[in-house]
């Protein structure tokens, strides 16, 4: 949406800077800053209850989310070496979101069974954690 | 020449994208999980809570930086190889400095995703 927005907006030179606050008026420019701190807010709520190596490989399925709007929303060609990367960030993530979603401080710890909130893992003075694999899909 | 002042570029990327990861991880689980401050304390109290974290703005910063560093890395060398390698390549740092300095115990199993989802981005931004 940005990239798109920026295309109508045309070019931007260092001597108009005012250029960069009609930009920021494009609505889709607009609409893109909106979703990129929306991005950001997820991003940062996630990583409050999972690791940094949990969350980072999660947030790659974006990539494989914009692939799939480029081939059936755009109707761009995806190479087949494309879709090779698919496939491996797809089982990157799927390997991943198999196991605990936190492992502070080199604690060895099972998978936290969501009906046991009792017997969850409190990392020095943090909130409980309920490792919650499912809940990492909405997380980009 | 060109090519050291490309790499070089793709390290500061990668470096400062590693930091800013690591700090808002660190800032984030000072914090505690969000969600349920949220509900037991309000928005304002959470949103309150991150701004008063060092680590949060320091991470902020990197990742500004990490954006300039892209601007500087493209400007040195081609976009089909900055883009990939710095991308997979902070997958690969993040885990060894998530390891280091977050403690999380990297397993087998997150190291083999964080592998596979680096070849799977720079096979898919090449």
């Amino acid at each position: 949406m940005l990239s798109h927005g920026m295309k109508q907006t045309g070019h931007i030179s260092i001597h108009h800077l005012q250029g960069v606050i009609l930009a920021i008026l494009n609505p889709w420019v607009a609409l893109g800053i909106v979703l990129l701190l929306a991005f950001f807010a997820a991003y940062m709520s996630a990583l409050s209850w999972a690791d940094l190596t949990y969350v980072l490989p999660a947030t790659s399925l974006g990539y494989v989310l914009l692939a799939m709007v480029a081939r059936f929303a755009l109707h761009e060609h995806v190479s087949l070496l494309r879709w090779l990367g698919i496939v491996l960030i797809s089982s990157g993530v799927g390997f991943v979101a198999g196991g605990p979603a936190l492992t502070l401080h080199g604690q060895h710890e099972p998978l936290v069974p969501a009906e046991l909130p009792d017997e969850v893992l409190v990392a020095e003075d943090e909130e409980p954690v309920v490792a919650s694999a499912a809940s990492s899909g909405g997380q980009r | 020449m060109k090519h050291f002042y490309t790499w070089s570029g793709i390290g500061l990327v990668v470096f400062f994208s590693v930091v800013g990861d690591v700090l808002m991880s660190r800032a984030m689980k000072e914090v505690g999980d969000v969600h349920e401050l949220v509900r037991s304390a309000g928005v304002w109290t959470a949103v309150g809570r991150i701004l008063s974290k060092s680590n949060f703005f320091l991470g902020v910063t990197a990742m500004a930086l990490t954006f300039f560093s892209l601007l500087f890395a493209l400007s040195w060398g081609d976009v089909s190889l900055v883009a990939p390698a710095s991308s997979s390549l902070t997958f690969i740092g993040s885990a060894f400095a998530a390891k280091v300095f977050l403690r999380e115990r990297v397993d087998r199993r997150r190291w083999v995703a964080a592998s596979l989802v680096a070849a799977g981005v720079a096979l898919l931004a090449a």
